[in-house]
């Protein structure tokens, strides 16, 4: 026990890390599924362990190799890190148990096996960029995570899939090259890619244009990861045609890692240095963050595939997760950071749901869903209490982000911002009407007015995270303490 | 899909081979000491696979390994890698920290570099060959499959 107590911050990467090539080596989709589904959970565990001990003992450094940073490559583990971890692992674990039967139905069976050797490659690299404390490792597990992603994408069964996921590859890679870019120049000015090590030099080279023009190919390379607002058009496409529970994963997952990566390197890397404040981009920043809450939120008014409107609507929620990042006052950031735990749980039940829509009646277009309140009341039923929470109704956990956000705008004394995070609430209220209109008061085609229900292996996954995006919302007391010390810790760090 | 009428390349490749894998085992083994290691002894290793497939045909290249062999290699590789990590997590170490692989340090870094880096090799000898047959494979697959001629010459080239 105390092994695993000692190495923990390690493990959680090379448990997933190594289970990946097993599924290659047996070679069957059943087993390799049983396997990664064991790996998931075991994992899951792990990442609870991890956030105990962080909570219990503060920050955690491990020396990889015994190479001590800045020399060698160090993970750090501080209390946003672990709750990122705990996301990952946590979506990771309710959406395999789920991903046997949609698979199935959507992947071509010699390459189930393909599919939870990438998926859990996916997990290990994200895991990896939520606990390495190194600038240059948390490129290769970028590559990593977002390699993984490429592959899962184009498994689509649709032919578009194989566009989407070449979109994604050239604008991930660009995003990925800037990152790297933007680091190169860092390292040339201060000869370090150790992020505690960075933090302490960088404030002397902070008036230097190299720094700045680096900052900005960090901040541009991370904005194409995370689908910053006018930075997203790769997304919709790759959710729309990834396979469901592919997209269920990678909706609740990717995106907020690449939110908390650039969250690490503003407030830690740069924390010193207060970049917002002293280049003067925080109203750039938060302008990006609202344009893409509202934008998101009006082209997903207009879709007529569901899929896509849920896509349209996660890049208007990742402007919740930045507006909360450039406030720059501890609620708000508190907000970003619990947004970034509530999106994962609400975008994941709602991409669940609409995989057992899919294997069902074998579409989402909004069309086809009529009537699905007869049909398929336990799916319909998920869908809308999901469409409840991006709206931030209460008891919801959409409503606790959305009031951290507006009591951090308020503290701010922006209550013009405030005013507009409501008013976009609005907006998520207008399209999910709009699928809640079809699936109720709509009757079914001729001929499809059968009761059909999708088999209770993807059911019951949904409902535990459609119950979690309730639990966190009528007690959000582990997640709001986490998430308010951690961004007294980040704002600490840049006064 | 033999290349029939080259001979001269045929026994000029067929001479070279050898050498080519000889000169990557080398440049593996001898990595810690020299120039060299498990990325650049993949690459040459899966140069002289590749030479064999241009020379004679992707499908003889194929026959002698089979897209099986190379997943199997790809993942065997980073196994050993990680693999080593965990066996210096079991002897008390931090990962990857091979000062615990034997009685002392020095040749515990010794053992565990070699380990790690033929871990590395394996893996990209594995991915080489297979990125090149996926894409010779694609070469093959576009040009006219109703002419058969000119799908030989599509393969030899």
């Amino acid at each position: 026990m105390s092994f695993i107590a000692e190495h923990i911050s390690v493990l959680v990467v090379i448990v997933p890390l190594m289970a990946a090539p097993l599924c290659v080596i047996v070679r069957h989709g059943a087993v390799s599924w049983g396997w990664a589904t064991l790996v998931c959970l075991a994992n899951f565990g792990l990442s609870i362990l991890l956030m105990q001990q962080v909570l219990a003992n503060g920050t955690i450094v491990y020396d990889l190799g015994g190479w001590e940073g800045p020399w060698g490559i160090v993970y750090h583990i501080d209390e946003v890190g672990a709750l990122v971890v705990l996301i990952v692992s946590a979506i990771a674990a309710i959406v395999m148990p789920y991903a046997k039967e949609s698979i199935e139905r959507e992947i071509p069976k010699e390459r189930h096996y393909l599919a939870y050797c990438m998926m859990l490659l996916c997990i290990a690299g994200l895991i990896g960029m939520a606990v390495t404390g190194d600038a240059f490792n948390l490129f290769v597990f970028l590559e990593v995570s977002s390699l993984a992603t490429y592959v899962l994408i184009a498994l689509g069964n649709d032919r578009r899939a194989l566009t989407a996921a070449l979109r994604y590859l050239i604008l991930g890679t660009v995003g990925a090259t800037f990152y790297v870019i933007g680091l190169g120049m860092i390292y040339m000015m201060t000869g370090s890619l150790n992020m505690t090590d960075l933090a302490s030099l960088l404030p002397a080279v902070q008036n230097t244009g190299t720094v700045h023009v680096a900052l900005a190919f960090i901040v541009v390379g991370f904005g194409l990861k995370l689908a910053l607002f006018p930075l997203h058009v790769w997304l919709p496409n790759a959710y729309t045609f990834a396979p469901s529970a592919v997209t269920a994963f990678l909706a609740a997952t990717a995106t907020k890692v690449a939110v908390y990566a650039l969250i690490r390197l503003i407030f830690t890397v740069f924390g010193d240095i207060d970049p917002l404040e002293t280049y003067g981009v925080r109203a750039a920043v938060m302008v990006l963050a609202i344009a893409g809450m509202f934008a998101g939120s009006l082209i997903a008014i207009y879709q007529s595939n569901v899929k896509r409107l849920l896509a349209y609507s996660s890049v208007a929620q990742v402007g919740y997760m930045i507006l909360g990042i450039s406030i720059g006052n501890a609620p708000a950031m508190a907000g970003g950071i619990i947004h970034m735990f509530n999106h994962a749980l609400m975008k994941g039940a709602l991409f669940m749901a609409l995989g057992c829509v899919f294997y069902v009646i074998g579409s989402v277009k909004l069309e086809d869903m009529a009537g699905l309140g007869k049909r398929m009341p336990l799916t319909a039923a998920a869908i809308v209490a999901g469409g409840f929470s991006l709206i931030g109704v209460p008891l919801t956990v959409g409503f606790i982000s959305k009031f951290y956000l507006v009591e951090g705008a308020l503290a701010a004394g922006m209550w013009p911002v405030a005013l507009l995070i409501m008013l976009s609430s609005l907006l998520a209220v207008i399209y999910v009407w709009r699928v809640v209109e079809v699936m109720y008061f709509r009757s079914p085609a001729i001929g499809c007015e059968t009761r059909t229900e999708a088999p209770m292996s993807l059911l019951v996954p949904t409902y535990i995270l459609l119950g979690a995006a309730f639990w966190f919302g009528i007690d959000a007391t582990f997640t709001g303490d986490v998430a308010m010390s951690a961004a007294q810790t980040l704002l600490g760090g840049s006064k | 899909m033999m290349m029939r009428r080259k001979m001269v390349l045929r026994v000029v490749s067929k001479l070279l081979i050898p050498f080519i894998l000889l000169f990557a085992l080398y440049v593996q083994w001898h990595g810690d000491f020299g120039p060299g290691g498990g990325f650049q002894a993949g690459v040459i290793f899966a140069a002289a696979f590749m030479l064999y497939g241009l020379i004679y045909g992707l499908g003889t290249l194929r026959e002698a390994l089979p897209s099986w062999v190379t997943r199997l290699v790809l993942s065997l590789g980073v196994l050993l890698y990680a693999g080593v990590g965990v066996v210096c997590l079991l002897l008390g170490g931090n990962f990857l920290d091979y000062d615990v692989l034997a009685h002392d340090p020095l040749h515990g870094q010794h053992y565990g570099i070699i380990l790690v880096e033929f871990g590395v090799g394996l893996t990209v000898f594995a991915g080489i060959i297979t990125i090149f047959c996926a894409f010779a494979g694609r070469a093959a697959a576009d040009v006219n499959p109703h002419d058969p001629e000119e799908t030989a010459r599509a393969g030899d080239d």
